[in-house]
């Protein structure tokens, strides 16, 4: 299916990029550091074990995959070196990652995904806006993700970091935004 | 049970075909392959129709298909209701290059308005 994506015209630019600290809304310590830079040298393992133990109920669109064997292929693809990942850490434990990955063309597909122990904490919104910082440091300029209509946390999330709604005649509205 | 499988050319379409002949074929179900009107496909109709004709003849079942020219959501609703079809097969959705699910508009077309059961087909 080809059809042209709109993206804003102003750009949303000045994102903070990882590495960050901050302290939660439960007190906990998080750290927010782009792939590679994390406190462990398996980072992936520590990805596995959050998606794992993932509600289903927070799943979307198939994502993230149930089976574990599935999680690894997914998460393969998503750590290629051309993709953008950044990883909110509590201890060695990941509470949350967000990534842009490359469509193929020229620009980025976005997801984020905040393990639900530690949702309504304020590390989602941090989250995106350093995946968006480090994005914009790697050279990505324009960003796309389709969320489900009736998502209202995630679709104010988007819209608070700068996403404007592209396309919502379907079930999965559309949202785009411009880094540079 | 009688299917209606719609296909348009998309690459969830075309999964969904070996898949529903298969399915078709070990639950001697009786299958009919409609195929859609889709402007702006790489595939032309008559490439879906060799493509359908083909996927049967490897198969153990026959299967009649129709070219269904007109809006391929309605036209399959009305198809499936006048000729008293069981269920409407669809393929279960295009993925984005992160893997995430969206569901084009013949499907949602088909789900909100389809008075028989809908399949999508993973």
């Amino acid at each position: 299916m080809t059809r042209e994506r709109r993206y804003p015209d102003e750009p949303a630019g000045g994102f903070p990029a990882p590495p960050e600290s901050f302290t939660d809304a439960a007190g906990r310590t998080i750290d927010l550091l782009a792939h590679g830079e994390g406190p462990i040298e398996a980072e992936i393992e520590a990805l596995v074990a959050m998606y794992r133990n993932f509600d289903s109920a927070d799943r979307a669109q198939g994502l993230p995959p149930t089976r574990e064997p599935a999680v690894r292929d997914w998460l393969d693809a998503l750590l290629s070196a051309d993709a953008v990942n950044v990883l909110a850490w509590h201890d060695e434990f990941v509470a949350g990652h967000a990534t842009l990955v490359p469509d193929g063309e020229g620009a980025h597909e976005l997801a984020i995904f905040v393990h639900h122990q530690y949702q309504g904490a304020g590390i989602g919104s941090r989250l995106i806006r350093h995946l968006l910082g480090e994005g914009e440091r790697r050279g990505v300029e324009r960003v796309w993700l389709t969320v489900e209509r009736w998502n209202a946390p995630a679709v104010n999330l988007y819209r608070d970091v700068g996403f404007e709604t592209t396309r919502s005649e379907s079930f999965e509205m559309e949202m785009a935004l411009r880094i540079s | 049970m009688k299917v209606l499988l719609g296909i348009d050319g998309t690459e969830d379409s075309l999964r969904a075909l070996p898949r529903t002949i298969e399915r078709t074929a070990a639950a001697g179900d009786d299958l009919t392959i409609a195929i859609l009107d889709h402007p702006g496909s790489d595939r032309d109709p008559e490439e879906l129709y060799r493509r359908a004709r083909e996927e049967l003849a490897e198969s153990t079942i026959e299967a009649p298909i129709r070219r269904i020219s007109g809006d391929p959501g309605s036209r399959l609703v009305e198809i499936a209701e006048t000729e008293e079809f069981d269920a409407i097969a669809l393929g279960g959705g295009h993925r984005s290059p992160m893997g995430k699910i969206t569901l084009g508009g013949v499907t949602e077309f088909v789900i909100l308005n389809a008075t028989v059961s809908v399949i999508l087909v993973r």
